[in-house]
């Protein structure tokens, strides 16, 4: 850059070639547009990469959770990947709640996970590599802290889906949900 | 002669006028037929034939499968059947590009531990074994996007660890994801971009091994013995001596490949890719296919995401580096004892990721991953750079014609001499 | 290797901690088919048995959505049988000239029917638990033929200290020994046209063989060409070889 600057500064300059700093200047101004053009021309098929509309379009999906008892989870869909509803028991709320931040890999409270205390939503996907965790089902195996386990490279997540132990840099995601009656959710 | 017309020795006349307007014929004549090869290749020689006759192997069987094959989560797993089951022969060629992949890493694997062995990536060759990098990642990216479009249990979740790599990176690493999936997960977009670039990026190999041919008849090729042909008596024309035992090598090559396909086509690959991908279901133990395994070996050995992310990347990128991190003036190992046992070490270190890479994330295959990794890095990063400044390497023979020829031809011809293996490694 | 995986198990079911291979299963035995061997085929009666099982037994919750009723004359059966077995199952059709779905009965174009519609039907219908499409089954398991032969005939009373949960069933060789499949292979269950006598073991070696040809249905086509290719590669490779051996006698090398 400052390579380019210098010839364009040279020309007010007196006893410099007025001829070749104006074809210099001519010639880097010239191609500096080629290269916007150039950059106009590449950004639509970088851009066609990203989502399209109607991938956007499927922002958010409605979860029934009155069938779901104490101590019961179930997996939904959205945006292509699977959701945790968990129905926490009142002794995985206590665990979650009893762990001080200080032992925590990736520190948040409970609390600040939760919109009602037994009512658990987590993207059921692995902060590490993207794999599906294992605990949804009674007979999976939930890892050392009781709540899920991811089989790919064996982290730890518990009660509060929170990373205790393993690869995984993060807690699992809280998606934006709401509840929209006491027996009804929406993802998204 | 007319003039800007080429002065070609080509006699039959129709060849002529072209040979006369577009020299083809001469410069395969000068490239393949007259040029001067040295004249005590071994049989590791072959493997970079055969890794040409590999990758026109794939191209000419990914053809012909991609007529068949449809390119969307609900049909490629039935379309890979279909093929077959239904295709005339499409068993044969699916089974000859599925293992067609492996035959290929095992070839340029052989052809990367030769050029390692006599240090063939030395000056003046350093930009040669560059080339040859470059092909190897991009082999490594065409097998990736590849496994993923029989749309399998493993290709769905390899392609989704694969592609979460990039979320390591800090800031935009999330976006990047976003951008490669094209949408919020590995789906159909994934899959309909993986298709377009697994079919173009065998010609974008094609184009670099062009110019790393280019590259080799610019200086010549290596030898076992390191030393550069000083002259018509060190070297014979490549045809018809080379071409022919190349040809050897490749015959024996195809009972190998056809001995796989044919008899064991789906030993080297996995069960779990004969199960639909489900995006709900991660399988127990996810693995790549066994060529990628030393490097996720290397992945999963850092405990921290982003650690192991540029580690995986940083075990190819030394190779970049090859040419200069290794200090030593002598090329071959056959005279430099002591390099050549801690090469080996090395080569071991390679085979014993690749191992544990297969097992599951638990101890003690941890830790023994993390053993080989430090030596992987170590053999490049600290014993390599010093070995150039205090190894003792064994005399070299005055010229290739002496060496071969001599009235003590003494360089037997293995690439290990036994006499020369145990004591100087005590200095070291 | 095999010792210390074993003791790595015994110790986490003593433990009782989830154990992080989610349940490792014994190798199945090697049931010896013919097939698995490097120039075995297929035993053609113990394919039509293995037909009949699965079209009396298996069929009642298991697709083959790969195959159709053509495929079945591979099986050595004659195109008026093929034909009919397929006429004898309802398929949907359609639209009409009214615009709606009708039923038809199968002709041999025509895949295999489904048991259920869709993935949702078969698990309501079968207590949560999804039965396997089972076109491929055998390549999609280590160790296929085994350990379909070892799981249909693996189905064990639990060891003492293991709960089976609610609609589940333990079987040895299943991994982590509960399987939503209950054991449905009994004596004497089918009649088999060429007298065999349907023991479990003869009924579940029978539908494994079927499986694997429905999984590998060139395998056959493709040993016999490999053969064929080898012995030329083999004579090649000979000629070739005295050739560069003749091509390089004159010189020191």
């Amino acid at each position: 850059m400052a390579d380019s600057m210098a010839p364009q500064m040279a020309q007010a300059a007196p006893g410099d070639t007025p001829g070749t700093t104006k074809r210099d200047f001519l010639m880097l101004t010239t191609a500096a547009f080629a290269a916007v053009g150039v950059g106009g021309i590449v950004w639509p098929f970088v851009s066609s990469m990203a989502p399209a509309r109607d991938v956007l379009a499927l922002a958010s999906t409605e979860v029934d959770i009155s069938p779901i008892a104490a101590g019961q989870s179930v997996t939904v869909m959205w945006r292509g990947k699977p959701v945790f509803v968990r129905n926490r028991t009142e002794e995985e709320v206590r665990e979650a709640r009893a762990v001080p931040l200080s032992e925590l890999k990736d520190p948040a409270t409970d609390e600040s996970r939760v919109k009602k205390d037994n009512w658990l939503v987590v993207v059921g996907v692995c902060t590490h590599l993207g794999c599906v965790p294992l605990g949804q089902k009674p007979t999976d195996a939930k890892g050392d802290y009781n709540g899920w386990f991811c089989p790919c490279h064996g982290s730890h997540y518990d009660t509060s889906a929170r990373i205790r132990r393993g690869p995984a840099p993060s807690n699992l995601l809280v998606p934006d949900y709401a509840f929209t009656s006491d027996t009804m959710i929406r993802i998204g | 002669m007319a003039i800007g017309l080429h002065d070609s020795d080509v006699k039959n006349p129709v060849l002529r006028w072209i040979d006369q307007r577009l020299p083809v014929i001469t410069m395969m004549q000068k490239e393949y037929g007259t040029f001067p090869t040295p004249r005590n290749f071994n049989y590791f020689w072959n493997f970079g034939a055969l890794a040409v006759i590999t990758l026109t192997i794939m191209i000419l069987t990914g053809v012909f499968l991609a007529m068949s094959y449809t390119a969307h989560t609900a049909h490629a797993f039935e379309s890979v059947e279909r093929i077959m089951r239904d295709v005339n022969y499409g068993w044969l060629i699916r089974y000859v590009h599925m293992n067609g992949a492996s035959m290929f890493f095992i070839v340029v694997y052989i052809h990367i531990y030769r050029g390692m062995y006599y240090g063939s990536y030395k000056a003046p060759r350093e930009l040669l074994w560059i080339l040859g990098v470059v092909i190897f990642l991009l082999m490594m990216a065409t097998a990736f996007l590849g496994y993923v479009l029989p749309w399998g249990q493993m290709s769905f979740w390899g392609a989704t660890v694969i592609t979460n790599l990039f979320s390591a990176f800090p800031l935009i690493g999330p976006e990047i994801v976003t951008w490669l999936w094209g949408g919020f997960s590995v789906d159909n977009p994934t899959l309909n971009r993986f298709f377009s670039l697994h079919y173009l990026l065998p010609f974008v190999i094609t184009g670099v091994v062009f110019l790393h041919v280019a590259a080799l008849h610019v200086t010549g090729s290596n030898n076992p013995l390191g030393i550069e042909p000083k002259g018509p008596q060190d070297t014979l024309p490549f045809h018809p001596y080379y071409t022919v035992k190349d040809s050897v090598g490749m015959v024996a090559y195809f009972a190998v490949f056809a001995f796989l396909v044919f008899f064991m086509p789906n030993y080297l690959g996995h069960p779990d890719n004969y199960i639909p991908a489900n995006p709900l279901v991660t399988p127990a133990h996810i693995v790549p296919e066994w060529y990628f395994l030393p490097f996720y070996a290397i992945l999963r050995a850092v405990p921290d995401k982003l650690g192991g992310v540029l580690m995986m990347f940083g075990s190819i990128m030394v190779w970049f580096a090859l040419p200069w991190l290794d200090t030593s003036k002598v090329r071959s190992m056959r005279f430099r004892p002591v390099a050549r046992i801690f090469f080996f070490l090395w080569v071991i270190s390679f085979f014993v990721l690749m191992y544990v890479g297969g097992k599951p994330a638990e101890q003690p295959y941890v830790i023994i991953a993390q053993l080989a990794t430090a030596y992987y890095f170590l053999w490049f990063l600290v014993i390599l750079p010093l070995l150039g400044k205090f190894e003792r390497t064994l005399p070299l023979p005055e010229s290739i014609a002496a060496a071969v020829l001599g009235p003590k031809a003494s360089t037997g011809g293995g690439p290990l001499p036994a006499a020369a293996t145990a004591k100087p490694m005590e200095k070291a | 290797m095999k010792l210390l995986k074993a003791l790595a198990v015994a110790a986490a079911v003593a433990a009782s901690s989830p154990a992080l291979a989610a349940g490792e299963a014994p190798a199945p035995p090697n049931a010896r088919f013919g097939f698995n061997s490097f120039f075995g085929s297929f035993d053609r009666a113990a394919q039509q048995r293995g037909f009949q099982v699965y079209k009396e037994v298996c069929a009642a919750c298991h697709g083959m959505r790969l195959l159709s009723y053509r495929n079945l004359l591979d099986l050595g059966l004659s195109e008026p049988a093929v034909r009919s077995i397929a006429a004898s199952v309802n398929v949907q059709d359609g639209p009409n000239d009214e615009g709606q779905m009708f039923e038809r009965p199968a002709r041999l174009s025509d895949r295999f029917r489904s048991p259920f519609p869709n993935e949702q039907a078969a698990r309501a219908g079968n207590n949560g638990a999804l039965p396997p499409d089972l076109s491929v089954i055998v390549k999609a398991r280590h160790d296929g033929a085994n350990y379909v032969r070892a799981l249909l005939t693996g189905y064990v009373e639990p060891p003492a200290g293991v709960t089976v949960a609610p609609g589940m069933h333990y079987n040895e060789y299943f991994p982590g020994h509960q399987i939503a499949m209950p054991n449905v292979l009994n004596d004497g269950q089918v009649e088999f046209a060429d007298g065999t006598r349907a023991t479990v073991d003869q009924m579940a070696r029978d539908v494994t063989t079927f499986l694997a040809w429905a999984a590998e249905p060139e395998m056959e086509q493709r040993k016999q060409m490999g053969v064929k290719i080898l012995i030329f590669l083999a004579i090649l490779g000979g000629l070739v070889y005295a050739t560069k051996r003749k091509m390089w006698a004159a010189v020191k090398h």
